[in-house]
């Protein structure tokens, strides 16, 4: 009995393993990433048991950390990479990347002069 | 930015006398008034935005910090304080444990990227233990200055 095993094809950036979803988001909000995204990234990835991972500059930062995401200060137009690893990675990254593209929804939010 | 190109010095409380939310608000822009980084019109419309920023979500980000902050149309420039309570401050932080550890910050109004870049240093210095427990230990102004300075050359 000959067993092969067939090579595993190149991943695309957006993986197709079940356990692994990246996606490439841009923050558009004229305020950047300043605590309040950034807490509301957190909440959303809390819900998740995947382990998120946030790309950018170079660094990687716990996606379910608020003080590394703060640390992070990525400003309106900056382009950062999601990441999720676990077996509700693909919903995971649907939620977060739909959350930076809303905006965070902060349009929302009544302007105080508190952010 | 540097810590301190924007904790004004001698704003610094070592022991914060109030153990509730506003209290505590009330104190460390007090102290800001007192030494002059606030004009006495402004005081009561920068803490009412402040706890208006609160009311949006704690600025308790759990382990005993907060960083209460908001933006304001009078200022020129960011400017902050730095208090530290040796009771613990209630102040709905996200893991439920009160907080002795505070960076207050005023912004402007149109400078997203100071405003940015201050809490980015700040939470930077706050995911370091030595920073914190330099800071815990500190019981005068100058020990809270000296705790900044390293932290901001990177020497601690």
């Amino acid at each position: 009995m000959v067993a092969f095993l067939r090579p595993r094809p190149n991943e695309p950036t957006m993986s197709h393993d079940p356990t692994v979803a990246r996606r490439q988001v841009e923050i558009t909000n004229p305020l950047g990433l300043h605590m309040r995204p950034a807490n509301k990234f957190v909440e959303v990835a809390l819900k998740y048991q995947s382990e998120i991972r946030v790309h950018y500059n170079g660094s990687e930062y716990n996606g379910k950390s608020i003080l590394e995401l703060t640390s992070l200060a990525a400003e309106c137009g900056s382009r950062l990479e999601l990441e999720a690893r676990g077996p509700d990675a693909t919903a995971a990254i649907d939620a977060l990347a739909g959350l930076v593209n809303a905006q965070f929804h902060e349009e929302h939010e009544a302007e105080t002069s508190g952010k | 930015m540097k810590l301190l190109k924007f904790v004004a010095r001698e704003s610094i409380i070592v022991d914060l006398r109030a153990i509730a939310k506003e209290q505590a608000i009330r104190e460390m822009v007090g102290s800001l008034h007192e030494t002059g980084r606030l004009a006495s019109n402004d005081v009561e419309s920068v803490i009412t935005a402040i706890l208006g920023r609160e009311e949006l979500g704690s600025t308790g980000i759990g382990m005993g910090v907060a960083v209460p902050h908001s933006r304001h149309p009078t200022l020129q420039r960011l400017v902050g304080t730095v208090a530290l309570s040796r009771r613990g401050v209630e102040f709905a932080a996200l893991d439920g444990e009160p907080v002795d550890i505070f960076f207050l910050l005023v912004s402007p109004q149109n400078q997203p990227g100071d405003h940015l870049r201050a809490l980015e240093n700040i939470s930077r210095h706050l995911k370091d233990e030595r920073f914190v427990s330099s800071l815990r230990q500190a019981r005068s102004q100058e020990k809270v200055i000296e705790v900044l300075e390293k932290a901001d050359q990177g020497t601690l």
